[in-house]
């Protein structure tokens, strides 16, 4: 049992793994900080979900390595995305541009959610501005059954 | 009335989401619209496989419809899609040419000779850096180029007879007129 709590602690408290290679980096590490960062933000697209910097993707090797090049020519971080977005479109990004495209996908959430607060509001509202009338009192009929019912009850 | 439409309200709203998630699900996420779409081609200029076909580059797609085929020997389904090449070459309505992607220059050569050679010509991109510029993230991939040298359309994956009888060949015959 402790083997395995302790095996279970050293799996989860490895960093996640990255695919860099030892050859593909930089010397300068500023520039390699920077490369990482772009590739970060870059969609490997052979598998979808994985950045560049995760995929072990022929493809995502390409990419960093076209990008370390990007700035080793002396682009900018915005430079070397765009020279990938050009080629493969804004579907490369794993966080997606805000642009009318992306509107609906930027501020549904946040629509959706501010609609369904303002429905609660006037929902509430409404139940308050509408006092609960009091019925108006039980006939002498209605009184009469009333007691034989708890009497019902009253009984063991 | 104002009553009902509090009810109708929210259940329209359902089948619209309905509607969109199930358009969302038949939506293949693998196939990336390309962006390169009615752009001129990159420039790239590669050189030939062998010596007794020419190489491929951007002045070459000028002047003619064509096919650009990213192809390589180490992949499956180029072997799929082959045949399809094949048939096209012998009837010669367009030109296919051959972009060999990431590919030893022997397996290639040993590749054609086993099924055939379809391409008019045949460009090597040993690193894979011109297929960067093509968008190329999956061979094969086909694209279709106009008599200006311009982008029109692009298939991911084996091409079936139905895409090629059905899009590619229509649009070549329309772009050739």
């Amino acid at each position: 049992m402790r083997t395995l709590l302790a095996a279970l602690l050293l799996a989860f408290s490895l960093g996640p793994a990255f695919a860099v290679e030892p050859e593909e980096m930089l010397d300068d590490p500023a520039l390699e900080a920077r490369a990482r960062e772009i590739s970060k933000e870059l969609r490997c697209l052979v598998c979808q979900n994985q950045s560049i910097d995760d995929s072990n993707a022929g493809l995502a090797r390409d990419l960093r390595v076209l990008v370390r090049e990007r700035l080793t020519a002396g682009d900018s971080n915005e430079d070397a995305l765009r020279y990938i977005v050009d080629r493969y479109g804004d579907f490369v990004l794993l966080r997606p541009p805000v642009s009318p495209r992306t509107y609906a996908l930027w501020f549904g959430p946040s629509l959706l959610f501010v609609i369904a607060g303002l429905g609660l509001v006037v929902f509430f509202r409404r139940r308050q501005a509408a006092p609960a009338e009091t019925p108006p009192p039980l006939t002498g009929e209605e009184r009469a059954r009333l007691e034989t019912l708890m009497d019902e009850d009253r009984k063991p | 009335m104002n009553k009902r439409l509090l009810f109708i309200l929210p259940v329209a709203l359902l089948i619209g989401i309905a509607v969109l998630f199930a358009v969302g699900l038949k939506h293949d996420p693998s196939i990336v619209p390309s962006v390169l779409l009615d752009k001129p081609a990159p420039s790239f200029d590669l050189a030939p496989l062998s010596n007794d076909k020419p190489g491929l580059a951007t002045a070459d797609l000028n002047g003619e419809v064509s096919l650009v085929n990213v192809f390589a020997s180490w992949c499956g389904p180029c072997r799929v899609e082959h045949p399809l090449f094949m048939r096209l070459a012998e009837e010669g309505e367009v030109p296919v040419y051959g972009i060999n992607y990431k590919d030893k220059a022997a397996d290639a050569k040993r590749w054609l000779r086993d099924l055939g050679d379809p391409y008019t010509r045949i460009g090597v991109d040993r690193d894979g850096r011109v297929a960067i510029e093509w968008g190329v993230y999956g061979v094969p991939e086909t694209f279709v180029i106009d008599r200006e040298g311009t982008i029109r359309f692009k298939h991911v994956g084996p091409l079936s007879p139905e895409v090629l009888e059905e899009t590619i060949l229509p649009l070549v015959r329309n772009l050739q007129q």
